[in-house]
């Protein structure tokens, strides 16, 4: 459907606009909602309006001043004194015509570090993705009402402490400009490994965030970060289609028939990655986005690179604290050097206490200690991780595991 | 009229060594393959309200509330307790039909393909007022 993807990328500017007039972003946001409510039933009969942004702004602009006429009036018949009614309708602000701008601005609100992150995702995907309450509590199984009161709360937040709908000072756009990152991040994850129940991928989610974050690249393609998340989703997202089975089981990357990726979304994501590194500044996300190419571009699984993926996460592991990645490291290490190698960090790092008991580092003890033909060790890893991680599909998996070891072993 | 179905696993020795850890991988597949058969029927019948399947009681912690409101976790259960590891919730037209559906869950095949005939707790949920 033509207009609904119209309406997704009008959602923002539209907000943006009304914000610039009334700055309720509560109300503002409501509005914006029934406007689109109302273009979805009337644009397919009545063909989509020449200007259909202004078209939007104005039904938006109307709902605004009804609610606030009828605040007022509520007001007037609650107080006797009528004149002292705060409420004044503004008169439209010609000049700001910005709509881009405000898309930005609106992201950098939603992600606000005031709003824990489920509300961040939450608002985001509403105020900035255009998505319905009911399209997001899909997405994230949760009631309808649930999803409602997350969202109101988090505008409340917004209400609360007064966060201002202009661009954040310089010194703090850096940071700000790291948490919309990480926002539109957990939304690509949420998409591509549900973190509970059976479905492993949503893909409408990834799909989601891929577009978020081509909306902040346009803005800020300068930004090699940007840039980077943007190519690592694509280049993570490319093997949608080998990633699982037809009953929605796990195939781990180097089973997956790679033929089934995504070439096109291979390509895109490569070059922009191959652009973003040049740039210098090099982040986090580009050189996961790098490791990604490196699986991308590797024509067989035993055609893949790890002196070069192991490289990467040294440089990664130096720059960031983060024991997923020390895991990530070791597997690394172990495909270049050996198993032995690979455990020896493991230990380490288990020692650490920081992933006590997380079903990660058992499956990853697990598959080393079968490349060091340990098999007894290797059952009992898959087996603990089995029992600890929270997403069926991947439970399913190491369950599988660990019987094809159990059944080898009775040969 | 709804009701849960509700499917344990024990925690104690004996039940651990006949568990699903101890499968063949072919058995454990036709048990995943029988149960996502098992959902989609139920979607399809119009029957499913819904399903949901539990992390294992491994990390399962017993909470209660000290005298100032704060949690206080306990980790260590005893022995041989049954613990919920997964629920469908059904609207049927009747409790026997509730029994039959819970019937096929529990002919779920273990090893062998030979159906485990587990227990399933089958409980009506209360309704809302009767209609006047």
């Amino acid at each position: 459907m033509q207009f609904e993807h119209l309406l997704r990328e009008l959602a923002p500017q539209v907000l943006g606009a009304i914000l610039r007039r009334y700055r309720d972003f509560a109300a503002a946001e409501d509005a914006v909602q029934e406007a689109l409510v109302a273009a979805a039933t009337q644009w397919p009969r009545e063909g989509v309006p020449g200007n259909p942004r202004a078209w939007l702004t104005q039904v938006a602009s109307r709902r605004m001043s009804d609610q606030i006429r009828s605040d007022v009036a509520r007001r007037q018949r609650e107080t006797a004194a009528a004149l002292e009614a705060g409420y004044v309708v503004p008169a439209p602000d010609p000049g700001s015509d910005c709509g881009e701008d405000d898309t930005l601005i609106l992201m950098y609100m939603c992600c606000h570090p005031a709003l824990t992150t489920s509300s961040a995702i939450a608002l985001t995907l509403r105020a900035v993705g255009g998505l319905t309450t009911a399209e997001i509590a899909h997405a994230f199984l949760v009631p309808e009402g649930t999803m409602a009161q997350r969202i109101s709360r988090a505008k409340q937040t917004i209400k609360e402490s007064d966060i201002p709908f202009r661009m954040p000072v310089r010194d703090e756009r850096h940071g700000r400009l790291r948490a919309i990152l990480h926002v539109i991040y957990l939304i690509f994850n949420e998409g591509y490994t549900a973190s509970e129940g059976e479905q492993l991928q949503r893909a409408d989610l990834a799909a989601e965030a891929i577009r978020l974050a081509r909306v902040v690249y346009t803005k800020l393609p300068e930004d090699a970060e940007i840039a980077g998340l943007l190519a690592l989703m694509l280049l993570t997202d490319a093997r949608r289609a080998g990633r699982t089975g037809p009953q929605n089981e796990v195939i781990p990357l180097d089973k997956q028939d790679r033929s089934l990726w995504d070439r096109a979304q291979i390509a895109e994501g490569v070059k922009l990655i191959s652009a973003a590194l040049t740039r210098g500044a090099v982040g986090p996300y580009q050189l996961q986005a790098a490791i990604a190419a490196v699986h991308d571009e590797a024509v067989t699984a035993s055609d893949t690179d790890w002196p070069q993926i192991l490289a990467l996460y040294s440089v990664l592991n130096k720059m960031v604290d983060n024991p997923m990645v020390i895991l990530n490291h070791a597997v690394a290490v172990a495909m270049v050097h050996g198993p032995e190698e690979g455990l020896r960090l493991i230990a380490k790092l288990e020692a650490t206490g920081r992933l006590r008991d997380h079903h990660r580092l058992y499956a990853v003890r697990g598959h080393l200690l079968e490349m060091a033909e340990q098999l007894t060790g290797a059952i009992e890893n898959y087996q603990a991780a089995a029992a600890r991680t929270a997403s069926l599909p991947e439970r399913n998996y190491l369950l599988a595991q660990a019987a094809r070891l159990r059944d080898l072993q009775r040969r | 009229m709804k009701f849960i179905l509700m499917m344990g696993m024990k925690t104690d020795e004996e039940s651990r060594s006949r568990g699903i850890m101890t499968w063949p991988q072919e058995d454990i597949q036709a048990h995943i393959q029988f149960m996502l058969g098992f959902n989609k029927q139920l979607k399809a019948a119009g029957e499913l309200v819904s399903a949901e399947g539990l992390a294992w009681p491994d990390q399962a912690k017993l909470v209660r509330a000290d005298k100032d409101g704060a949690p206080v976790t306990d980790g260590v259960f005893p022995e041989s307790k049954e613990f919920l590891i997964g629920y469908w919730v059904i609207d049927v037209e009747s409790a026997e039909r509730a029994y039959q559906i819970a019937a096929r869950a529990s002919a779920a095949p273990g090893p062998g393909g030979v159906p485990l005939n587990m227990p399933i707790e089958v409980r009506q949920i209360m309704s809302g007022p009767p209609e006047m």
